[in-house]
């Protein structure tokens, strides 16, 4: 359970940390707060021969709101983002999420951006972000540019980042007042990954569903955004019916393996439920706006 | 083979210096350099909890943390607990409240329990559960351990710390 060796590296600023990767390119790789890395080095599935710890750069954490736009750290941690007051109040999901990863321990040193950039099925942020309409600043030595979450996860373990870019910060649209939300999670313990899970945003308006954003955890080969479940509800009242066919859809968006988790009918049926159970929270929570 | 770096970090309030290859586990440097084998090996896979220990105002498991990245830290390990031959709050109440059968578990238990209730000086016995879940213990069943904590979080803020399974004399107990 030791990893194989490797040169290691602190870099105290962005510039030396794309200098480091500049001049080691693809034996590199970064470290933010190493729970997914480092156990894949210690089984050794994961072997790089540089690792550039990003735990040194001040600039990399943070949460702050801009013109009706949050913006986070990549290497803000799990409990930071529990504990953040600004976001407890404007962007209440991604506490009610990141209180159900990992354990306390594991939230004390994984980050936002280290989960998404990892590109892990079972991570729970890309949904999150997905139905946060989140956007992420990937920057390299020449410059940054800005990629919208949906597009961003193309496999296992493969996202829209280069080589040769550091994801440094996470944008998200402040949600208007009204937007109901939820992450529903189904995980056999503590520190598991998700059996099936599903984040909502739900706005209502005259009557109907308004908006809608439903994406899927680890169900597929990456995040899994519903688009046929998310049409089917706009425009209409939420009813029973509207419920059924949305989680219908969802299910059918679904394209899960079998492991120790389940097999594939059961967890296509398990995230279904998620779904369900996420859309009537969000519903509630929509309905009845709760706002200080 | 990577080059061997020395790493300076500061443990239980002494500075140590350690001579690491940059792969070495805290864990690993912990026990076998500085000798301080509280922290224990359970699972290596950063599931147990029984390697837990304070890292710069942060419960870790020192088992997926590289020695190289507490150049600079504030490490602080069960050893670290007890002041002048007096037993921290929480292992007073680990033992009042038979918080513990076998002990493997117990080290790391108190490491995170410490951090615990430096966030939260009066936590529910929900928010215990909920903040303790890192931790596996294969014993208890949790509820003497959940006990433990209280009756640690009763004495620490001032209250009479009441055992539910008196061991020492009353007076005894509360002498500290």
């Amino acid at each position: 359970m030791i990893p194989r060796p490797f040169e290691y590296h602190a870099p105290q600023t962005l510039s030396e940390a794309f200098a480091l990767l500049g001049a080691h390119g693809d034996t590199a790789k970064l470290l933010a707060g190493g729970h997914s890395l480092l156990p894949m080095m210690k089984l050794r599935f994961a072997q790089p021969e540089h690792l550039i710890d990003l735990g040194g750069l001040a600039e990399l954490k943070g949460i702050r709101e801009e013109n009706g736009t949050l913006w986070i750290g990549a290497m803000t941690t799990e409990n930071e983002l529990i504990w953040s007051a600004l976001l407890q109040s404007r962007c209440p999901l991604i506490v009610e999420g990141a209180r159900q990863i990992g354990d306390p321990q594991v939230r004390y040193r994984g980050t936002l951006g280290g989960d998404l950039s990892h590109g892990d099925p079972g991570n729970d942020h890309p949904a999150l972000m997905i139905a946060l309409d989140a956007s992420f600043v990937l920057q390299g030595a020449a410059g940054e540019r800005v990629v919208p979450a949906d597009g961003f996860f193309v496999g296992t373990y493969a996202t829209l980042l280069e080589p040769d870019e550091i994801m440094t910060g996470i944008r998200i649209p402040i949600p208007p007042p009204g937007t109901g939300y939820c992450y529903a999670k189904l995980k056999r313990k503590t520190g598991d990954f998700a059996t099936a899970a599903a984040a909502v945003t739900l706005r209502l308006g005259g009557g109907n569903v308004e908006h809608a954003r439903i994406a899927l955890t680890n169900v597929g080969d990456t995040v899994i955004r519903a688009a046929d479940a998310e049409r089917a509800l706009v425009g209409k009242p939420f009813d029973a019916r509207a419920l059924d066919e949305a989680a219908r859809l969802a299910m059918t968006a679904c394209n899960p393996v079998e492991d120790l988790r389940g097999d594939a009918e059961y967890k296509r049926a398990m995230a279904g439920e998620m779904v369900r159970r996420a859309l009537d929270m969000a519903h509630e929570r929509a309905a009845s706006p709760a706002r200080p | 083979m990577a080059s061997k770096t020395m790493v300076s970090f500061s443990l239980n309030g002494s500075e140590v210096d350690v001579v690491v290859e940059p792969r070495e586990l805290l864990i690993h440097t912990l026990r076998e350099k500085c000798q301080h084998t509280g922290p224990h090996i359970g699972c290596e896979t950063s599931h147990c909890g029984a390697c837990t220990v304070d890292f710069n105002g942060m419960s870790v498991k020192s088992c997926t943390l590289l020695t190289v990245q507490a150049q600079g830290a504030q490490v602080r390990t069960v050893e670290g607990l007890a002041e002048g031959g007096t037993l921290h709050a929480l292992q007073e109440g680990f033992m009042q409240e038979h918080g513990l059968q076998c002990g493997f578990c117990t080290p790391g238990m108190l490491m995170r329990a410490y951090r615990l209730l430096q966030e939260n000086p009066d936590p529910t016995e929900a928010e215990i559960r909920y903040w303790m879940a890192g931790n596996l213990c294969r014993c208890t069943g949790y509820q003497n351990i959940v006990k433990a904590v209280q009756y640690a979080a009763r004495k620490l803020r001032g209250e009479p710390a009441e055992t539910s399974h008196p061991l020492l004399e009353a007076g005894a107990a509360h002498a500290h």
